[in-house]
């Protein structure tokens, strides 16, 4: 057991970030399917939470590519992502929101998973003495610039949700 | 995971291992500490109201200590789930040991969106083996 937030090995790292790319993928499908949720066309939807969606959509895409190019650095057995989408698509017709105010609150619930993932994760790096193999400083900044951007949701899907209250 | 929620779960499985109270010793060895550090952690749950720390016998959680500490082994068997089943790690148990002070219980409810964990967790965690009792883990293709 490792007592202490912090990260040790190499190996330790590389699979924290996988946890983060799988976080991604889930906050990416999750909000492709509040979206898709929205469909018919002719539903009168809110515009702000549509372009909340698809902005959710393509942060999460973005933030997966930026974390698998670090990890392509590192000595570890690929994800199986494909088999991750099939289990976020059956596990999401059991947990899909019933309403409109439960899909934010489902997306606000998402942004702050990952928001909380990346704040602990660059606390447990900062907070370890190991000689990382690749550049720490280099992973530590993308994670920074991660988690700004999730702090950012947040705030957005935050306004949203108190303007409709 | 926190340091102290870790200390829970430990006082937790001990107790469930040596069917009665946990001693120092048995904690430092499962937590990796010194003796001095676990009677130091000890000493702060008492005074949060979740150990009771009897000399010479060891340490027992209380009501609430307890609701904690499952807390904590739900977290932990949701990591050690997901670490077997979704990343197919075969080493899930030392990695689940590992990483589980970095896995908040926040990330872990949305990774236990794609596992499938048993309704009675964790009353199904074999504390021996530190792993659920019904976790199956695919077997590696020749």
């Amino acid at each position: 057991m490792s007592l202490g937030q912090r990260v040790a090995d190499d190996h330790q790292l590389a699979r924290l970030l996988q946890i983060g790319v799988v976080i991604e993928d889930l906050v990416e499908s999750r909000a492709q399917h509040h979206l898709d949720s929205l469909s018919p066309p002719e539903e009168r939807i809110d515009e702000d939470v549509r372009d909340l969606l698809e902005a959710a959509v393509d942060r999460s895409a973005d933030h997966r590519g930026r974390l698998e190019e670090i990890i392509d650095d590192l000595d570890v057995d690929p994800v199986p992502y494909e088999e991750i989408d099939d289990l976020v698509e059956a596990t999401y017709a059991q947990t899909a929101p019933e309403d409109f105010d439960d899909l934010l609150y489902d997306q606000l619930c998402n942004e702050e998973t990952a928001y909380k993932f990346y704040d602990d994760l660059i606390d447990a790096i900062e907070g370890s003495d190991t000689d990382f193999e690749l550049d720490a400083d280099r992973v530590l900044a993308v994670l920074r610039e991660i988690r700004e951007e999730e702090e950012g949701g947040v705030e957005r899907v935050t306004e949203i949700m108190e303007r409709r209250a | 995971m926190n340091t102290a929620d870790q200390y829970l779960k430990a006082i937790y499985l001990a107790q469930t291992i040596e069917d009665g109270p946990a001693s120092t010793g048995t904690l430092a060895d499962m937590l990796d500490v010194t003796p001095a550090s676990a009677n130091e952690m000890i000493g702060k749950l008492e005074e949060q109201g979740f150990a009771d720390h009897e000399k010479y016998k060891g340490v027992t959680l209380t009501e609430d200590g307890i609701v904690r500490a499952r807390e904590a082994l739900e977290t932990y068997c949701i990591l050690e789930r997901f670490l077997a089943n979704v990343l197919e790690v075969e080493e899930y148990r030392e990695e689940a040991r590992a990483l589980e002070s970095v896995i908040d219980d926040t990330v872990a409810d949305r990774l236990d969106t794609i596992i499938d964990r048993r309704p009675e967790c964790p009353d199904c965690f074999a504390a021996e083996r530190d792993v659920c009792e019904f976790l199956e883990v695919e077997a590696e293709a020749d």
